[in-house]
């Protein structure tokens, strides 16, 4: 026994090592390798090789561990269990070793589900990782933490997504917006909370979060539409600068938008469009003279802000972000615009199969109705015999789509080509487009069914069954003249083995069996010999064949028409089963027949509407174009219709309070705040740069926009304060006068390029210095900022002073000092009595918004001193002037003064907190800085 | 919204599977090969599946299949480019995308997964971003690894690209050679039709570029002749107004090679083709047999040789064998496949090559109905055939004096004769 297990475990060494070396250079081997191939051989292996992995994950070695977690990595991606590892793995979540850690995070998404009491005891590391200054940790914990899918979790998640929402960091806002929707897959009772979640996010201006938080949005919440209101310019305005993927979401979601918040820009020049209105208010003659009088369309500015703003768009590398842009156009846009989209929509056509597949679809869908939009690009739809099957027919729907009577012998002449093409299947799509053309343009109709007739003789069955087919749909519309070809068809069935093609003839026969009357009978009687062995669907059309020549003919075809009448009475189907009886008691008179009897002639004879060949693609536009319902043609789960445009647009004004004022309001809060000093005068100009040039296009493209609100005259009052600026900024830098282009985007990425301020300083807890030993004659101060909320009041930022006594003499009462200007709120520490020599710490908490009265000096002198007596009556005033501080977070950027250098580092700093705002302009990291320095003596 | 990726190799294996959300048994991608199975060539099997339950879109790259598990509305075009972005990485990172090459880089591809998508929403596609976070695969490193096992492969702090306006672009570049070369690369598609006439030609052309600037450069790109682009598409470093208004391309590099843009040439310009095709294939009804003469000369070349010229045919499955001679370079016919390559290289105009001999029919089948059309391949240096000239490349933003260079190349795209 015990040597037995020996063995096994040398065996699993062995596996090991065999592993080991496959996993370098020869993994190459096909499928499974050499793990699957021991697993299957002898399963204990495989649970003696995991106990290896179990030693090596609780070995001491950094180095053992990481390779073990590498190989259990691995065996997650082959779709392996390894969860019996779980108690080993999760004990190295708190590891240093940061690519261990990522892996073991790789583990614990993967299989907390499966073991949620074990996976608990990793959430405090997830909890104290969320504290860390790095916002990369912070992000990756979250992110961790949101996907461990243990309901236990759910209010400690809520709370860190609360939290995070508030960062400083964009990049972890980003991943609050995502993690609100694992909280919500996983807890849909939380919605209401994580709406609010997300009422707040969507507020914020950081292009990086934006798209994240639509699609928490679209996800959690999709009907909430009012959320969008206040934010739908913003959005609209960030569009360009947002990252392709979130551009897409948003797109998308501000069509839904649109659809119920602006009026149809369709009705202008559609003739018919005005009539039935007319004819719908023609019984209300105010609503008429109403109707009338608001007849000239205006669209929105909103409206048009949009279509303006995603436009550029349609240059985009990425085919997704095209194709939302088109259907954006095309939903929404007046019709002479959507042309726009055409070309770009073409170019998509170069790139990958996939993507061509799902792109002419939409084009199919949108060329049944705009003929137009697509004949000039007609060539570009050609098909080449490298295309694949499913990307051919396509191309094939689209031309029959764009055939007209002027381009119907060049695309007629194509299709010639394609029938004879060695994809059968394709030929055969060839030959229904062919007959489409045909019944859709007169002209063409003899032609075409002349083409279809030569086919008949056509060596591939497929091909020859296709034409029977069309021939027959196309007979149906204009049956008088064309006996000759029925009696063609005739002399081929019995070369026809296709049933489908058979079934059409004879119904060919039996439909216009007055015109062949004499093969009619003959065809029947073939049949009748054959019968048994036909398909369901020919034994149908047969005994309907026969009806009909019962009826028409019935001294040469009663006996037949019994006799099959017999077989199909006992033929193995139900339907033919069914059929048969029904014909029989229709046309068979007895007394059980009764009344119908008499109108079997009417019924079976009756003349039948001609076919309507129309597209596949003809109903696809109920669905938004680019979505997964459009492309499988049936609903997709949680597809959000396209609502219909309103009759009457509501409210504008819901839009336009809301975002003209925090801008505004920001704005001006920021020069008051900053007065005279100039520290955001750069942030402004850029702003307002930005701000000029969509205003600018906005008038070059609709002169409806000038009028929009109430906000035309503050515009123009801006554009006034703004002039100055701007022309500093040009002669400033040459590279300058490129800001305009992209407006905030360059100017952003300028600052960012030159400064770097916005990536803070990472590492472990930054402590800065506040006074040096030396100058304090033995007492030394740091501060740093720790992260923890404060105790006090949540909007309180906490500084930790660290104060060490490096003399021989002991401090006494030390505290905070006079405690002005009012509007910075202190919570101090209470004073100490005495101390000796060694070094403590205390923390005093700041409010986070200080709202400096307008008039107020830019900085405030001595907002907060600390007295520190020492035995010589020696103070030292800590004083700290926080010009704008609004968050805690930017606080890490502030770097070390020099007490010394008071006045210079006065205006050093403010050029930083110039700089700085302006590079956080639009993202909303509100510039601020914190600066500390000692007033000695 | 993708939920589950699934990797799966030529023959139907899936050798690797990444979840986003909770896993999905890879029981699900029996419909796929259920319609794998029914579709004869794996380019044929449509992008978009319907499961009871979820939703398939795969893309065919490279011999294999990503297929990714959608379970709500999603665009489809949005998972197929971002399946496209992740092969594209995969080739940055180990140079191919194949099934060996990711299964020797199991950990790292995993690593690049977790950091691609967030709750299957993508998250970092940069590659520049990327590489900050996860360093590829280098030989100095993989020995360091082997030999102490510690050279950590992840980076610990945020990349600086991540939160700024130009992901594309890292902080902190520096060279002491500075470069930047741009490749103007153009394509014709045309369909020649049995007569010699032109169905329809196009040139789609594309800027490949190369830079490797100190700083932040910002590079201005102007053109000889802008009016010829009809329609491009720009990597989203191009500041879009500036081509409006002047027509010239500013933007601030990516850091290495990337493509700059897309271009369309109006299709108002007459394409002249570089080369025509004299053909003849004929199949004869009496005895298995058929003939084919093939002769190509140059047409319009501007004075450039046609080089890495090359006639692919795609036989009708009836052609057995091939028994012919060339004048000029040599050809392969693979029994499987039925193709028939000619390679025939450069392009000499006083002696033009010529294919010419019998082919072979199964005994029996009837002959083939139409004939196989050709396709064609060639590169022409030193020439855009659209004519397009890039003018000037200037830097501000910077002091020092980069090298500058710009190549063309014309290339033949979907160039296919019909016969």
């Amino acid at each position: 026994m015990q040597q037995q297990r020996f063995f096994a475990l040398r065996l699993s060494r062995c596996v090991l090592a065999l592993a080991d070396q496959s996993a370098r250079p020869a993994a190459a081997d096909p499928g499974g390798g050499t793990f699957p191939l021991f697993h299957r051989a002898s399963p204990p292996s495989s649970v003696l090789r995991n106990e290896d992995l179990k030693e090596m994950l609780e070995s001491n070695k950094e180095s053992l561990k990481l390779e073990a977690m590498k190989r259990v990595v691995g065996l997650i991606a082959k779709g392996k269990n390894a969860s019996e590892l779980f108690p080993a793995v999760v004990k190295n979540v708190a590891s240093k070793n940061i690519e261990l850690k990522k892996l073991v995070y790789v583990y614990l998404v993967r299989y907390a589900e499966e073991q949620q009491d074990l996976a608990l005891l990793s959430i405090s590391t997830f909890q104290r990782a969320l504290k860390e200054p790095n916002q990369f940790i912070r992000a990756s914990a979250l992110r961790v933490l949101s996907s461990i899918r243990v309901p236990i979790i759910v209010p400690i998640m809520m709370l860190a997504i609360k939290e995070a929402a508030a960062d400083m960091s964009p990049y972890v806002r980003k991943t609050s917006a995502h993690a609100i929707q694992k909280l919500y897959s996983l807890d849909p009772d939380q919605k209401e909370q994580l709406i609010e979640v997300i009422e707040k996010l969507l507020k914020d201006k950081s292009t990086l979060v934006a798209g994240s938080v639509v699609v928490a949005f679209e996800e959690v919440c999709p009907d909430r539409i009012d959320l969008i209101h206040k934010n739908y310019r913003k959005l609209c305005n960030l569009l360009v600068d947002v990252e392709e993927w979130g551009q897409v979401v948003i797109i998308s979601m501000l069509t839904r938008y649109a659809r119920t918040q602006f009026t149809s820009p369709w009705k202008e020049g559609a003739s018919f469009e005005e009539n039935n209105e007319k004819a719908f208010y023609a019984s209300d003659s105010e609503e008429k003279s109403e109707r009338t009088e608001a007849e000239a369309y205006v669209m929105d500015p909103d409206h048009r802000l949009l279509l303006r703003n995603t436009k550029p768009l349609l240059q985009s590398r990425n085919t997704a972000v095209v194709m939302s842009v088109a259907q954006l156009y095309w939903h929404l846009a007046p019709r002479h615009e959507v042309n726009l989209v055409t070309k770009s929509l073409v170019r998509l056509l170069r790139s990958h199969r996939e993507v061509q597949y799902i792109v002419l679809q939409n084009i199919a869908t949108m060329s049944i109705q705009r003929k137009g939009m697509f004949e000039p690009y007609m060539k570009s739809f050609y098909v080449r015999s490298t295309d694949a099957t499913h990307i051919k027919t396509l191309k094939l729907e689209i031309l029959t789509n764009l055939a007209n009577e002027a381009n119907i012998s060049t695309i007629l002449r194509e299709f010639q080509t394609y029938v004879k093409s060695q994809d059968k299947a394709f030929a055969a799509a060839t030959i229904q487009a062919i007959g489409r053309c045909a019944t859709n343009i007169s002209e063409v109709t003899d032609t075409c069914l002349n083409g279809l007739v030569l086919l008949l003789s056509n060596r591939d069955e497929t091909v020859v069954a296709e034409s029977v087919v069309v021939i027959k749909k196309l007979l149906q519309t204009q049956p008088t003249q064309h006996s000759e070809i029925i009696k063609h068809m005739a002399k081929l069935f019995d070369n026809i083995t296709v049933s489908m093609a058979r079934a059409s003839i004879l119904w060919l026969m039996g439909e216009y069996c007055d015109r062949v009357p004499k093969i009619a009978p003959d065809v029947l009687r073939k049949m009748a010999k054959s019968f048994t062995a036909e398909e369901d669907i020919v034994k149908l059309q047969t005994v309907n064949l026969a009806a009909k020549l019962y009826l028409t003919n019935s001294k040469q075809t009663k006996l037949l028409t019994q006799y099959i009448l017999n077989l199909g009475k006992y033929d193995q189907s139900y339907d033919i089963r069914d059929r048969t009886r029904f014909i029989r008691q229709l046309i068979v008179p007895n007394e059980k027949s009764g009344a119908l009897n008499k109108y079997a002639r009417r019924i079976l004879l009756a003349p039948k509407p001609a076919p309507v060949l129309e597209s596949a693609f003809k109903d696809r536009d109920r669905y938004q174009l680019g979505t997964l319902s459009h492309s499988l043609n049936s609903k997709a789960s949680g597809y959000q219709e396209l609502s219909d445009w309103p009759a009457v647009a509501p409210d504008q004004s819901v839009r336009n309070v809301e975002v003209v004022e925090p801008v505004r309001a920001r704005s001006s809060q920021r020069f008051s705040l900053s007065g005279p000093a100039s520290s955001s005068e750069s942030e402004e100009q850029s702003s307002e740069e930005s701000d000029k040039t969509s205003s600018d296009s906005g008038k070059s493209s609709s002169g409806s926009e000038e009028t929009s609100s109430g906000s035309d005259s503050q515009q123009k009052k801006k554009k006034k304060t703004k002039k100055a600026p701007q022309k500093k900024s040009k002669t400033a830098a040459a590279s300058r006068c490129y800001l305009f282009l992209r407006g905030k985007m360059v100017a952003d990425v300028y600052s960012r390029a030159s400064f770097q301020v916005t990536a803070p300083s990472f590492g472990p807890v930054k402590t800065y210095e506040l006074l040096h030993h030396m100058t304090g004659k033995g007492l030394s101060a740091k501060y740093h900022f720790p992260r923890q909320p404060c105790l006090h009041q949540p909007g309180m930022v906490a500084v930790q002073v660290t104060l060490s006594n490096g003399s021989d003499r002991s401090l006494e009462e030390i505290h905070v000092g006079d405690r002005s200007p009012a509007s910075l709120n202190i919570h101090c520490f209470n004073t100490i009595g005495e101390y000796e020599a060694s070094s403590w710490c205390e923390r005093l908490y700041l409010n986070k918004l200080l709202p400096l009265p307008e008039q107020a000096p830019p900085l405030p002198d001595k907002p907060l001193s600390l007295n520190n007596i020492d035995q010589a009556k020696k103070t030292c005033t800590i004083s700290i002037s926080l010009p704008l501080v609004h968050d805690c977070c930017t606080l890490y950027n502030t770097r070390p003064l020099n007490p010394r250098a008071h006045a210079q580092t006065h205006t050093h700093t403010h050029t930083q907190t110039q700089t700085q705002t302006h590079t956080d302009r639009d993202t909303d990291r509100r510039g601020s800085t914190l600066k500390l320095s000692i007033a000695g003596d | 919204m993708i939920h589950s990726l699934f990797l799966i190799n030529h023959s139907g294996d899936i050798f690797l599977e990444k979840h986003w959300k909770s896993v999905i048994s890879r029981s699900v991608c029996d419909y796929f090969f259920e319609a794998k199975e029914k579709a004869a060539e794996p380019e044929n099997v449509a992008p978009v599946l319907q499961t009871p339950h979820h939703y398939l879109i795969t893309i065919y790259r490279g011999k294999l299949f990503f297929l990714s598990v959608v379970q709500t509305e999603a665009p489809p075009l949005f998972v197929i480019e971002f399946l496209h972005r992740v092969a594209d990485i995969f080739q940055d990172y180990f140079g191919e995308c194949s099934e060996s090459v990711i299964k020797d880089n199991v950990v790292t591809v995993y690593e690049l997964l977790e950091e691609m998508l967030d709750n299957g929403f993508p998250l970092a596609t940069e590659s520049n971003v990327l590489k900050e976070m996860i360093r590829p695969p280098t030989i100095l490193r993989s020995v360091v690894n082997t030999l102490t096992g510690t050279w950590s492969n992840v980076g610990d702090t945020l990349p600086t690209g991540q939160l700024s306006n130009i992901p594309w672009r890292r902080a902190g570049v520096k060279y002491t050679n500075n470069e930047a070369y741009f490749d103007v690369i153009e394509e014709i598609d045309a369909i020649v039709d049995k007569s010699g006439t032109t169905v329809c030609a196009e040139i789609q052309g594309v800027i490949e570029a190369c830079v490797r600037l100190t700083g932040m450069p910002d590079l201005t790109l102007s053109f000889m002749n802008p009016r010829l682009l009809d329609d491009v598409s720009f990597h989203p470093c191009v500041r879009f107004k500036r081509w409006e208004s002047e027509r010239a391309l500013s933007f601030i590099p990516p850091d290495g090679n990337f493509t700059l843009m897309n271009y369309h040439v109006s299709s108002q310009n007459l394409v002249a083709l570089p080369v025509y095709v004299k053909q003849s294939i004929s199949f004869f009804d009496s005895g298995p047999c058929g003939r084919l003469d093939i002769t190509v000369g140059p047409k319009q070349t501007m004075g450039k040789t046609v080089e890495a010229l090359m006639v692919t045919i795609h036989m009708p499955k009836a052609v057995l064998s091939a028994n012919l001679t060339a004048t000029q370079g040599s050809y392969t016919y693979d029994l499987a496949t039925k193709v028939l390559v000619w390679d025939i290289g450069k392009l000499n105009p006083q002696k033009l090559p010529n294919l010419k001999g019998s082919l072979s029919l199964q005994a029996g089948a009837p002959k083939p109905e139409d004939n196989p059309s050709l396709n064609i391949d060639l590169k022409i240096q030193q020439m855009a055939i659209s004519g397009l000239k890039v003018s000037r490349l200037e830097m501000f933003g910077e002091k020092y004096k980069p090298f500058k260079g710009v190549k063309y190349l014309t290339k033949a795209g979907k160039f296919q004769v019909r016969t």
